[in-house]
Formats: C-alpha cells, sequence, structure tokens
C-alpha cells in the first residue's frame, strides 16, 4: 500500500493535468524551501510572515496529497462544475461604461481621468532582508 | 529600481525540429549602427570569456534562421468580450470602462457572440480544425493594466487548431512570378486584451486607461515555418488582408489592432534549434520585416564571435534599427494557468449536430458560418488572372491597395477597352500618380468612370498613347473637365483624315531624300526618322502605326 501511494504520487504529475507546469510541484516530502517561499510570494503576493504560516502552508498540501490515493484510471477529468451548464451568449450591444467617475473614486490617486500606478512592477524585498512588504 | 515585469513573456514551448531551407531569403543587409551591447549601457551579452561549449565557428556562414510568430488581432466588435462597454479607438480615459472591466468584486464575465463568430470564421478561413468544444483559462501576473491579475484566455483547448496560411513571395528571377508558401497555423485563441499604461518618467509613476482593457482579441499562433523578415512580412500581410476581408478585425498596425511577436532562432541546417529570442513592439510591417532580419543578423554574429544567446525578451528600437534587451535575467514567467471557473466549456455545433429547437441566438453554427464566408484574397486573385489575364503579381497589387480593386472593377465596368489596358493603365500610370503625390484611392482626382472615359478614346483610337498621358495628366489637376473635353481644348484628337495624312507623309518625303534614300537601303532605324517628321509635322495629331503603314506604302510604289 506504502509502494502503491508512492507510485501514484510520482505518477499523478505525468498522467495529471495536461499542460500546467506547476512549479509548486511536491514530490511527497512535504517540505518547502525559502526559495519556494519567495517564488509563492512573487507569484501571489501573499506574505508568509512567519514560520507558523510556512508550517500551515505545509500541512495544507500534505492534506491535498491524499487525493493522489484515489484512483483515477480512465477517468476524465473534470475541469469545471459548470461543464453541464450552457455558455451563455451575449449579443454584441454596447450596454455599459461611461462611468469614469464611479471607477475613479475607488483609486487611491488619480491624475486626469487616468488611475495612477507606480512605474512598472516593484520588485519584492529578499526574504532575508526581513522588510515588510508594504501591502497597499 | 524597479525591474519591470513583463506582460507577456516567453511560454517554455518546445519547438518541433524542423529544418528550414534559409537559400530562398537574402539577408536584408547587416544592422546598422552598433551592436546592441554597446546602446544604452545595457548588455544583452556580457563580455564573457569563451564558453567551452560554445565552438567558435568563425566564416562558418551556413546559417538557417527560425522565425514563429504570434499575432494579437483587436476583433471588430461594438462591445468588448465578457462585458457591454464599448469597443473604440480613441476616447476621454477610462470612460469605456463597465465595473467588470475595472474588476471590482462580484462582476462575472459574459461571452459576447460576435467575438465567438469571428473566432470561428477566422478559423475557417485558416483552414483550422474547429473544436467543438473549447475552454477558458485564467492567465496570471501582475501590471496595472490588468486590473484582475489574470487575463481570461483560451490555453488548454483553444476555439481552433492545425490550420495553414499561404502567401506569396515573388520570385524576382521571372517577372509576376510569384511563389505560395505556406505557414502552419498553430492554433487561434479568444483572450482579453489589457489596458494602456502611460509611462511618466518624471514623476515616477504610470498612469492607466482601461478602455482597451477587456476588449476581445483573436491571438494567432503562427509554427515556426518562416525564416526571414520578408516571409514574415509578407505572412503577416496576407493575414491582414484575409482579416480585413473577413470583416472579423481591421487590423490596422498603426492603430494597434494587429499586434505582432517574433520569436528568432538560428543554427546551423541539420543541428539542433538554438536558443531563441522574442521581439516586442514592432508596430508596422516594414519594421517587422527589419526587426527580425535584424535580429537574425546578430544573433549569427554573435554566435560567430563566440558569445551566446540569451533567451530573453527585446524591443525593436525604430530610430536606431536595432533590437535592445528589455529586462535583465530573472527567473521565468509561472503563469499559474488555471481553469476560468466562471465560464462552462463553450460548445459549438455544425447542422448535423445543432440541438432541435434551441434558441438560435444561443447557438453557433459553424456550418453556417462557412456559407457566409466571404471570398477570400487567395480566390480573388486567382479569379482575376483567370477571367482578365493578368500577371498574378499585378493581382496582388490590385489587393494591397486599399480601394484599388474597387475602382479597377469600376473601371472595367464602364470601359470598352481591353481589360490588359485597363491592368496597365490602373497599376502602372494611376497607382503611378497616387504614390508620388501619397495619397489613397478614395484621394484620387480621376474617378473611375473618367478613366473608362479616357480608355474609351484611346480604344477608338480618337487619340494616341500618348495623348492620353498628356490628358490624364490633365485630369489630374481637378480642373472638373472631362477627358472629352481636355481633348478637343488641346486639340489632341488624332487625324481621321487619312488623305491629309497622306499628303504630309508625301511632303516630308520630298523634303527629305537622304533619309529616304536610307530607308531605301536597308537601314532600319531611318524609317523611324521618317515617322518622327511627320508627327512633327502634324502636330502629333497622327498615330505613328498609321504614319509608319504609309510610309512604307509609299516608299514601296
Amino acid at each position: 500500500m506504502w509502494a502503491r501511494a508512492l507510485w501514484l504520487g510520482l505518477r499523478a504529475p505525468l498522467g495529471g493535468p495536461r499542460g500546467f507546469t506547476s512549479k509548486t510541484d511536491l514530490q511527497g516530502s512535504g517540505r518547502i524551501t525559502a526559495e519556494m517561499i519567495e517564488h509563492l510570494e512573487r507569484l501571489a503576493l501573499v506574505d508568509f510572515g512567519s514560520r507558523e504560516a510556512v508550517a500551515r502552508l505545509e500541512k495544507a498540501i500534505a492534506f491535498a496529497d491524499r487525493l493522489r490515493a484515489v484512483d483515477t484510471d480512465g477517468v476524465e477529468p473534470m475541469e469545471s462544475v459548470l461543464e453541464d451548464r450552457c455558455l451563455y451568449l451575449r449579443s454584441d450591444n454596447v450596454v455599459e461604461g461611461n462611468c469614469a467617475d464611479e471607477l475613479l473614486q475607488n483609486s487611491h490617486r488619480v491624475v486626469e481621468e487616468y488611475f495612477v500606478a507606480p512605474p512598472g512592477n516593484i520588485p519584492l524585498p529578499k526574504l532575508d532582508e526581513q522588510e515588510p512588504f508594504p501591502h497597499s | 529600481m524597479a525591474a519591470p515585469v513583463l506582460r507577456r513573456g516567453c511560454r517554455g514551448r518546445l519547438w518541433a525540429l524542423a529544418c528550414v531551407d534559409g537559400g530562398s531569403c537574402h539577408g536584408r543587409g547587416a544592422p546598422t549602427g552598433s551592436p546592441s551591447n554597446r546602446i544604452r549601457g545595457q548588455s544583452s551579452v556580457a563580455q564573457q570569456p569563451l564558453h567551452t561549449a560554445q565552438k567558435p565557428r568563425k566564416g562558418e556562414h551556413n546559417w538557417a534562421a527560425v522565425v514563429g510568430l504570434e499575432i494579437h488581432a483587436q476583433i471588430s466588435s461594438n462591445s468588448k468580450l465578457f462585458s457591454g462597454s464599448q469597443v473604440r479607438f480613441s476616447a476621454p480615459p477610462n470612460s469605456l470602462v463597465s465595473f467588470f472591466d475595472a474588476s471590482l468584486p462580484g462582476t462575472l464575465p459574459v461571452l459576447n457572440r460576435r467575438c465567438v463568430e469571428a473566432a470561428v470564421m477566422t478559423g475557417l478561413a485558416l483552414n483550422c480544425h474547429i473544436n467543438k468544444k473549447s475552454l477558458f483559462d485564467r492567465k496570471h501576473y501582475f501590471y496595472a493594466d490588468l486590473p484582475a491579475g489574470y487575463q481570461i484566455t483560451q490555453q488548454r483547448l483553444p476555439i481552433a487548431v492545425n490550420g495553414s496560411l499561404t502567401y506569396g513571395v515573388s520570385a524576382g528571377k521571372e517577372r509576376g512570378q510569384v511563389i505560395p508558401k505556406t505557414v502552419r497555423v498553430k492554433q487561434i485563441q479568444l483572450e482579453q486584451d489589457s489596458g494602456k499604461s502611460l509611462h511618466d518618467d518624471l514623476r515616477s509613476q504610470t498612469l492607466i486607461d482601461l478602455n482597451r482593457a477587456g476588449v476581445g482579441l483573436l491571438e494567432v499562433v503562427l509554427e515556426p515555418d518562416l525564416s526571414c523578415g520578408e516571409e514574415a512580412a509578407t505572412a503577416v500581410r496576407e493575414l491582414q488582408l484575409i482579416l480585413q476581408t473577413l470583416g472579423t478585425s481591421q487590423a490596422n498596425m498603426a492603430e494597434g489592432q494587429l499586434r505582432v511577436d517574433a520569436n528568432i532562432s538560428v543554427h546551423h541546417p541539420g543541428e539542433p534549434l538554438g536558443v531563441r529570442t522574442e521581439v516586442k513592439n514592432l508596430n508596422s510591417i516594414r519594421f517587422l520585416a527589419k526587426a527580425i532580419d535584424y535580429e537574425i543578423q546578430r544573433q549569427i554574429n554573435e554566435l560567430e564571435n563566440g558569445g551566446e544567446i540569451l533567451n530573453e525578451t527585446r524591443s525593436f528600437h525604430e530610430k536606431l534599427g536595432c533590437t535592445v534587451s528589455m529586462r535583465d535575467k530573472e527567473a521565468k514567467q509561472d503563469y499559474r494557468f488555471m481553469p476560468e471557473p466562471n465560464l462552462p466549456p463553450l460548445l459549438l455545433y455544425d447542422a448535423t449536430s445543432l440541438p432541435i429547437g434551441a434558441d438560435p441566438r444561443q447557438v453557433i453554427d459553424i456550418d453556417q458560418i462557412r456559407e457566409t464566408l466571404p471570398e477570400l484574397p487567395s480566390v480573388t486573385r486567382e479569379r482575376l488572372v483567370q477571367q482578365y489575364g493578368m500577371l498574378p503579381e499585378h493581382s496582388f497589387t490590385l489587393l494591397n491597395e486599399v480601394g484599388l480593386l474597387e475602382f479597377f472593377q469600376n473601371v472595367i465596368k464602364e470601359t470598352r477597352a481591353e481589360p490588359k489596358k485597363v491592368t496597365s493603365w490602373v497599376l502602372n500610370i494611376f497607382l503611378g500618380y497616387l504614390k508620388q503625390e501619397n495619397l489613397a484611392v478614395s484621394e484620387s482626382p480621376v474617378t473611375p468612370s473618367a478613366l473608362a472615359e479616357l480608355l474609351d478614346l484611346l480604344d477608338s483610337r480618337t487619340i494616341s498613347s500618348s495623348a492620353a498621358k498628356q490628358v490624364f495628366e490633365e485630369l489630374w489637376k481637378r480642373e472638373g473637365k472631362t477627358p472629352g473635353q481636355i481633348v478637343s481644348e488641346k486639340q489632341l484628337e488624332l487625324m481621321q483624315d487619312r488623305g491629309a495624312l497622306e499628303q504630309f507623309c508625301y511632303s516630308v518625303m520630298k523634303d527629305h531624300p537622304q533619309v529616304v534614300m536610307d530607308v531605301k537601303k536597308g537601314n532600319p532605324r531611318a524609317i523611324n526618322k521618317l515617322i518622327g517628321l511627320v508627327r512633327k509635322a502634324t502636330l502629333n495629331r497622327a498615330d505613328p502605326a498609321v504614319i509608319k503603314e504609309i510610309l512604307e506604302k509609299q516608299l514601296s510604289s
């Protein structure tokens, strides 16, 4: 049983979702490196502030890993719970827009009806720099 | 120091090994200016010692280039892909933005039927297999002009796959010969456009206008079957024509309705493909060709000097005519693709699978769309060649110029002159005048009717060929006169009185006995002199062919 779980664990990424390359693929060890944390923080802009948060993440991954114990041989993956629904097609008419004032009210800074953003993307500080990331 | 994260980074796609014949392309000349690593202080390739893996191949000139294109065409529709805000080129900032476009919480995407039809039409025109089921995905990256933090696209299962785009490259050797070439279409997918960023370096800020955010795009991915700038430019031009003919996109590159990114690498034929770079910011067909040829040459130079090519993104600098590295080394983008949870699969039908009793506004019938496809450029060209006996090269020119085909066809309708004559006048003289003054066909001072009337006068031998050209010049002056009026005003009519002409010939021959002697001796050019003299005497109002005929008759008697 242990061997089978291991085999499933190795097989899943190969026969699994097509076309997705996931860098968050763990091969059963459950350990997350500082490099991985940095990568996740940059991708998702979440803040793993403490060691506790990282431990929680490891537990969550281990919990989800138990899905691999399910035998999915010959079963088409379900991509969407909406797969039986009809995708509604809208007619090509203009029915919205023209609410610049309303939208601009949401912005911290505005210049002549433009939203103002910082120049380009601000790189995150490195993990070892211990600076809290200024979440907006 | 902000390190700009790119919006559309390299996708780690594997290219099939393709042996490319680079022999058919001539290089467009060496890149202008100094190599990129001396421009702007940005070093695309550091001054490294020779890599042991890269053996310098000095003097080895057998290179093949491989070019793959990713083309984004803005769909010509009234409203956006997933929302009902308007699609328009220029409007006050953020005035064409709905709550969904601004990514306010609680908003959901609703698919625009017109965009799906446009994708199907384009797929059919490019001989693609239309996927009856296609899926939408989220592609995540952070940039201020992408308010949701992700773009809805079709990464896993796009709407159309495995097509082909045929384009024609002029052979050069034989006049009018055009060699058809084909580039495979990997896929066509529907996706959202992002907003626009205006960089204000002075105040260290970026101004965001979301008018363009959410506009429907067709991404056409071409397989790397192209090998030089000219092929790429011609293929893109043909795609532009097809999109414009279908009406699915206005495909105007200057207005950003058609954007092209090129993936370029070089290798020695028979060896594996080289490292590729992505070149962006190509705003015209001309720059597309230039940028690709520059980059190919840059890579060849780099490798021949023992350097290496970095897998990076470069931008084409129009003024300097070179490509410049856009970012420093950083980890490749991980877009964390996931299915779009708010959209079920997109299902398309055909005549056999159409559900009975379904609301026609809610189903899309591929066969019905196929029936409504207009005549494609390649078919039109073939028809022109068959119908009017023109060279293939001519048919390309007629279609390449906006409005020229219509002009040509209107002239044909109204004139008795032969199609070949019309072709020659439209493509040589008419087009020549337009180009000289940089006018569009729509701005022409000469209408199809006027040209038709002029060609009728020529055809009926009322005026000579040179007189016709004179009349055309007069027509171009916009004085509102008809060809007939100009002819009578300037007395350009050919002499119809044969007797009078014979008299002229006789008197010229009498006045120039020496020339007559030369003709009788067998000097072939002497007769031209006689013809010239008669023409002068008749104030150019005689048809040279008739003059020659009369002279020959008189000389032999």
